[in-house]
């Protein structure tokens, strides 16, 4: 086991590596230099060889990205051009409102999705299978960014139940677990949630249809197993898969979360990486996507590493 | 070189009987055959667009903007420029379809050479391959789509070539995965022994096996493409103003969801219809198919 989880850090390392030039370079293929958006137009040229000599543009590649690193690894990850202020605080405070919001999507997809999958699976092709696959089929085919703006028409623009943007009267800043700012929350949980609702749903419908055909359920039942006994061999079957699951869309939402940011003006990260790419704010923009990817490559070894404690079957090299 | 000729006529007896076996099994599901009337009916209407489309997807005026749906002459209402709802919508399957099936249609033939590259060679060139395919995955896919489209910049061939390579690197693993599969099997073993060059045995034996798990895939991949590449225009990103383009004119008539919310919904059940049947289908070819997912 601990071989297994050296032998999987390892493989994350250059993978990390890898990300890591990824999100360096993204700056470098934008079209023509890093700088032009900073500067006016009718800069001297004395004052753009300035400016690259500031931000370091004038150094080789390789050495920018070498400082850039180092610079990461201390936890600086530059200041925004925009607002002035250092990227990393910027980032916290958008981390901490996408995580709740992703958070709590993952943990209601999850929920409805186990229990249509379940249901699916267990009662196959039957009625009640047609219309749990059709649910989940919706879940993964709805456009989430428009399935946010009918709910704010229904819920907010119609019924004027709930309120279509933001988090809360204070600004980002500012939250607190009273119904004055969950309500804020309510919406655009319930829209991301629908992802990984399809997606767990159709998980867990393969694997208890899979796990109910196998023989030694034939066999248990033969033996005079009851329904509530083959139901928690198919727990503990499914289980392990089907948390994997949820783990990997927990990550997909933490990163992807920036069009339903985009249609609630939720003061997270996709809200944030949309700010720096129309205000083209550089530093914001590859402090943003570096710590989003490599949330989600520890998340993968993390997701992993539990898969194969609960299940020892499923040893991935 | 004898064999490998015996086996190009063996595959070519049994290759079409596999596949008009699929497309029989295909045509008995009902679901899927909706699907598939849906996706042409979408790309009859894009392409003849102009003749059926009751106006000009651009002219507008500002005195009868935001109209309502079942107003005369503009039975799904005007949008916030005062341009008829329906016409756009029409001329708006061209761009969105364009968008979101062709990254799919250029990834599946640049990662499953990858991915049938390094599965088949192995060793060195499987590494170097299949870990620089692992840093692309390494990312959320919106969120990779998302970095690379705003780094570039806006505009429809910068949309088409981040969504591209967002999806070069799953069609590439699960190529990889189906061809090392296929390449321990004897009858690959006996046609390399009998002296058969690389080439021949992919063409001859491992492309017939690994093309249709993989088409299924990509199929599949066609709903996401879709959400993402109007995804990428309602941000901002991809297609720009005053192209008709769903996920744009579902930007643009944003602000109107408290004039006319169910026309500013209208482009967004287009994207809806036309990913599910997507997902329809490719559900129905996977199990015409007998794969498992």
């Amino acid at each position: 086991m601990l071989v297994y989880v050296l032998k999987r850090l390892i493989y994350t390392l250059p993978v990390a590596f890898g990300v890591s030039v990824v999100c360096f370079l993204l700056v470098h293929i934008a079209p023509g230099d890093p700088l032009t958006s900073v500067l006016p137009p009718d800069a001297s040229a004395q004052l753009q060889a300035e400016m690259r000599k500031i931000y370091g543009f004038d150094r080789p590649l390789i050495v920018q990205y070498g400082l850039w690193v180092l610079k990461t690894l201390q936890g600086d990850l530059g200041v925004s051009i925009a607002t002035g202020r250092p990227v990393a605080g910027e980032l916290r405070l958008a981390l901490g409102n996408t995580l709740m919001l992703a958070v709590l999507a993952t943990l209601i997809g999850f929920v409805l999705g186990c229990l249509f999958g379940f249901v699916a699976g267990y009662f196959r092709d039957s009625w009640l299978d047609k219309l749990a696959s059709f649910v989940s089929i919706i879940g993964v085919s709805v456009p989430h960014y428009w399935l946010g703006m009918v709910l704010v028409i229904i819920f907010s623009v119609q019924l004027n139940w709930l309120p279509a943007t933001g988090a809360g009267p204070g600004g980002s800043a500012d939250w607190a677990w009273d119904w004055v700012h969950v309500r804020h929350l309510i919406l655009p949980a319930v829209t991301m949630s629908v992802i990984p609702m399809g997606i767990v749903a159709r998980t867990v419908r393969a694997l208890v249809a899979d796990i109910l055909s196998q023989e030694f359920i034939t066999g248990q039942r033969a033996k005079g197993l009851l329904d509530v006994g083959v139901f928690r061999h198919v727990v503990k079957n499914a289980a392990p898969t089907a948390l994997a699951v949820m783990g990997l869309q927990l990550g997909y939402l933490l990163g992807g979360s920036i069009l339903i940011e985009t249609v609630f003006s939720w003061p997270g990260t996709g809200f944030l990486l949309g700010q720096a790419i129309f205000q083209r704010d550089l530093p914001l923009l590859q402090g943003t996507i570096l710590v989003l990817a490599m949330f989600f490559v520890a998340l993968n070894l993390l997701v992993d590493v539990v898969q194969t404690m609960l299940d020892p079957r499923v040893q991935r090299t | 070189m004898s064999s490998a000729s015996f086996e190009t006529i063996a595959t070519a007896g049994t290759l079409p009987g596999y596949w008009s076996g699929v497309l029989r099994r295909l045509g008995r599901d009902p679901v899927a055959m909706f699907a598939l009337l849906v996706i042409l009916a979408m790309v009859l209407m894009a392409v003849f667009a102009p003749l059926i489309a009751p106006a000009d997807p651009y002219r507008g005026q500002m005195l009868r903007r935001l109209r309502p749906i079942g107003t005369p002459g503009f039975p799904l209402g005007t949008d916030e420029l005062g341009r008829d709802m329906l016409t756009r919508l029409i001329y708006g399957a061209r761009l969105s379809l364009l968008m979101g099936v062709t990254p799919v249609f250029i990834a599946f033939f640049v990662g499953s050479a990858i991915g049938i590259t390094a599965g088949y060679l192995g060793g060195k060139v499987n590494t170097v391959l299949m870990r620089t395919v692992d840093v692309f995955f390494a990312f959320p896919s919106v969120l990779l789509a998302i970095a690379l489209s705003g780094a570039l910049g806006a505009g429809i061939f910068n949309g088409l070539l981040s969504l591209t390579i967002v999806f070069i690197p799953p069609i590439a693993r699960i190529a990889e995965s189906v061809t090392t599969a296929v390449r321990k099997i004897e009858y690959v073993e006996a046609a390399r022994a009998s002296g058969a060059s690389a080439l021949t045995i992919v063409r001859v034996h491992v492309l017939g096996n690994v093309i249709g798990p993989i088409f299924v895939y990509a199929t599949g991949l066609i709903s996401v493409s879709l959400i993402l590449a109007s995804g990428l225009s309602f941000l901002g990103l991809g297609v720009k103003p005053p192209e008709p383009e769903w996920g744009l004119m579902l930007n643009t008539l944003r602000n109107a969801i408290y004039v006319q919310p169910w026309v500013a919904a209208l482009p967004g059940a287009m994207i809806f219809i036309t990913s599910i049947s997507f997902n329809l289908l490719s559900d129905g070819l996977r199990s015409a198919m007998d794969l498992k997912s």
